[in-house]
């Protein structure tokens, strides 16, 4: 089977980070692929191992997404594909999903993995507007991934459990971060990486225009903060103490 | 007058709660109708309507429980065609966004999600987003129509204004190319607790407690205050406890009267799930955890001895 998986590179959740004079998420700090990206990624690859066939990484971004890329293909992946061009900074959920099914219809993957929410924009729309543009369906928050001939099945994580959600033919499926553990690129994995195309993509090479915006941003303002309360040290009883009587003075008990 | 709908969503045939809440934003902006979608719609309308809802479009057909987000989206996207509303409110959950985000992707006009205020001036329509994982907050400007605004949960408080809403059949046929995504079992397996978005006290514990076989401390204390227990991400994602439990960004987002954190760092992916608390008590050994600073009392300590001694205090207190 063909597998797509989408990966995103993301400000280090580790670091730290600002932002530029625009407004937008830095981008010159430390990055990483996609720690959720890495869960879709270890998925495809299971399949793959589990029914033979392909792994395709896309990702857009700028052209050091290249490393995000890269990473995966140390996992295991067989190939990239970057879209990038100059304009990308702020792209809003929409064109981000247009250029990625762009890129992804020629390839007629019989699977998409995304993952829920990426770690920097987090929102989770790209995957329900990408599986809407390839004409797919959707499989979403899948804590578990089966496919049998041409049936897919995922637990698909809810509120107070789960439920069990099929789907025939081609179809795309959200990962949560909990599904699998990503395995470590191993030494050899690296080397091969080397060798591992990465075709670039420009959006004029795709035929997209990103000169009219969804969405504008009017202003960026600092969130209204609590303020800081009071901070004591426990000295064996008297943390006790004043959090029972801050609770009788709330009336809780 | 400007037009403004709202997606109901049913959940297991009832009416979900950030559905009344989406009432409460929409109603200031102009004449609001809802759409409910399953079976359930039925009872749903009269409960939009004292909530503010002008009209519900509704069809009791049970393909829209049956399949992921497709039939929903077919449904709005003909009477989108049908109508053209200026604002199309969604609530920013798990079944609400993929529809959202279908619909958005099919209309071609995009969408501004997790919203915590939508505004209509004139004819344009702003919403405000947590920005840089909440540090700040971004104003957004809607440039197609409809737009389409994912609002988050507890932003707004639902309200009875009174009312009845006028209903109308949805009648739109659901093509064979839309039931894919077909559930075909659903399992439930979280407790008997108390819903944690109604709890009136919410403890929460995270990897401070050290591990899973701890997470009974937390779960005590809830119990002795007449709470719920809640979870950061991280011992979630470590399957500690189930995805129920989590509060914050992409969890619940609560508003106790209190919440006590027990282990938790305090990201700002977290808080922004339970800043809006009315007392915040933080239990974390680092006295610069970034959880103190928003916390109310906070107290620098270890939680694996903090919470049995308190839970017992509480039950000496209240005699249980
Ligand atoms: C896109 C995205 C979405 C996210 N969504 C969410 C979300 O919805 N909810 C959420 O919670 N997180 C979310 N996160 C994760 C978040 O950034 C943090 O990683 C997470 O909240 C940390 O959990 P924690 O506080 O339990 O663990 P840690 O950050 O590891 O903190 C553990 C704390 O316990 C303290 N501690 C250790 N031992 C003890 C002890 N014996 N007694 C008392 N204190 C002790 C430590 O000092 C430390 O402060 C999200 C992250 C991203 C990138
Ligand atoms: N620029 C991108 N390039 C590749 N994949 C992306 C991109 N943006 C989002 N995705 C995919 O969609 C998932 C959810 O992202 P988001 O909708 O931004 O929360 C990510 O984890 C990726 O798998």
């Amino acid at each position: 089977m063909k597998i797509v998986v989408t990966v995103k590179q993301v400000p280090d959740p580790n670091g730290q980070h600002r932002l530029d004079a625009d407004d937008t998420i830095a981008r010159d700090g430390e990055v990483v692929l996609d720690p959720g990206d890495e869960c879709g990624i270890e998925v495809g690859l299971q399949l793959k191992e589990a029914h033979g066939g392909e792994v395709v990484l896309v990702s857009m971004g700028p052209e050091r997404s290249r490393e995000a890329i890269r990473r995966g293909l140390s996992m295991g992946a067989d190939r990239g594909l970057l879209i990038t061009s100059d304009e990308l900074s702020g792209a809003d959920a929409l064109l981000t999903a247009t250029a990625l099914a762009t890129a992804i219809q020629p390839e007629e993957p019989d699977l998409v993995i995304s993952a829920t929410e990426s770690y920097d924009g987090s929102t989770g729309m790209v995957p329900p507007m990408l599986a809407e543009l390839l004409g797919v369906p959707q499989l979403t928050f899948a804590t578990k991934v089966e496919v049998d001939g041409e049936t897919v099945t995922v637990h698909r994580q809810t509120e107070g459990g789960y439920q069990v959600v099929e789907a025939h033919g081609p179809s795309l499926v959200t990962v949560t971060a909990g599904i699998a553990e990503p395995r470590y690129a191993s030494l050899k994995g690296i080397m091969a990486a080397r060798s591992k195309e990465v075709k670039v993509l420009s959006f004029e090479d795709l035929g997209l225009d990103s000169s009219e915006p969804v969405e504008t941003v009017e202003s960026i303002e600092p969130a209204e903060e609590r303020e800081a309360g009071e901070v004591i040290e426990d000295d064996g009883n008297s943390a006790v103490e004043r959090i029972m009587e801050t609770l009788q003075a709330a009336r809780v008990i | 007058m400007a037009t403004i709908w709202t997606y109901a969503e049913l959940d297991s045939g009832a009416l979900a709660p950030i559905s009344l809440e989406l009432l409460a934003c929409a109603r200031s902006m102009g004449e609001v109708t809802s759409i409910a979608l399953g079976p359930g719609a039925g009872e749903a309308a009269a409960s939009l309507g004292r909530h503010g809802a002008g009209r519900v479009l509704l069809s009791e057909d049970g393909v829209y429980a049956e399949y992921l987000a497709e039939p929903a989206t077919d449904a709005l996207a003909a009477l989108v065609e049908k109508e053209k509303p200026d604002v199309l409110l969604f609530g920013f959950t798990p079944d609400s966004r993929e529809v959202a985000g279908r619909l958005a992707a099919r209309l071609g006009v995009g969408l501004i999600s997790n919203a915590l205020s939508v505004e209509l001036s004139g004819d344009e329509v702003r919403a405000k987003v947590p920005y840089f994982g909440g540090a700040q907050v971004a104003t957004f400007r809607a440039n197609r129509r409809p737009a389409i605004i994912l609002v988050r949960p507890k932003s707004y408080e639902a309200e009875e204004v009174g009312g009845e809403a006028g209903r109308e059949p949805v009648e739109v046929t659901i093509g064979e190319g839309s039931t894919r995504a077909r559930i075909i079992e659903t399992k439930v397996e979280a407790g008997e607790q108390i819903k944690l978005e109604d709890a009136p006290v919410v403890v929460s514990g995270g990897r401070g407690l050290g591990g899973p076989e701890n997470f009974h401390l937390v779960e005590e204390l809830a119990e002795a205050l007449g709470g719920a227990s809640g979870a950061s991400r991280a011992i979630v994602d470590a399957g500690w406890v189930p995805y129920a439990m989590q509060v914050g960004q992409t969890g619940k987002t609560v508003r106790p009267g209190v919440y006590i954190a027990a282990g938790i760092s305090g990201a700002m992916q977290h808080t922004v799930g339970m800043k809006s608390s009315k007392l915040i008590i933080s239990i974390n050994k680092d006295a610069e955890a970034p959880i103190h600073k928003i916390s109310d009392l906070g107290v620098v300590g270890d939680a694996l001895t903090i919470l049995p001694k308190l839970t017992a205090a509480v039950r000496a207190r209240t005699g249980k």
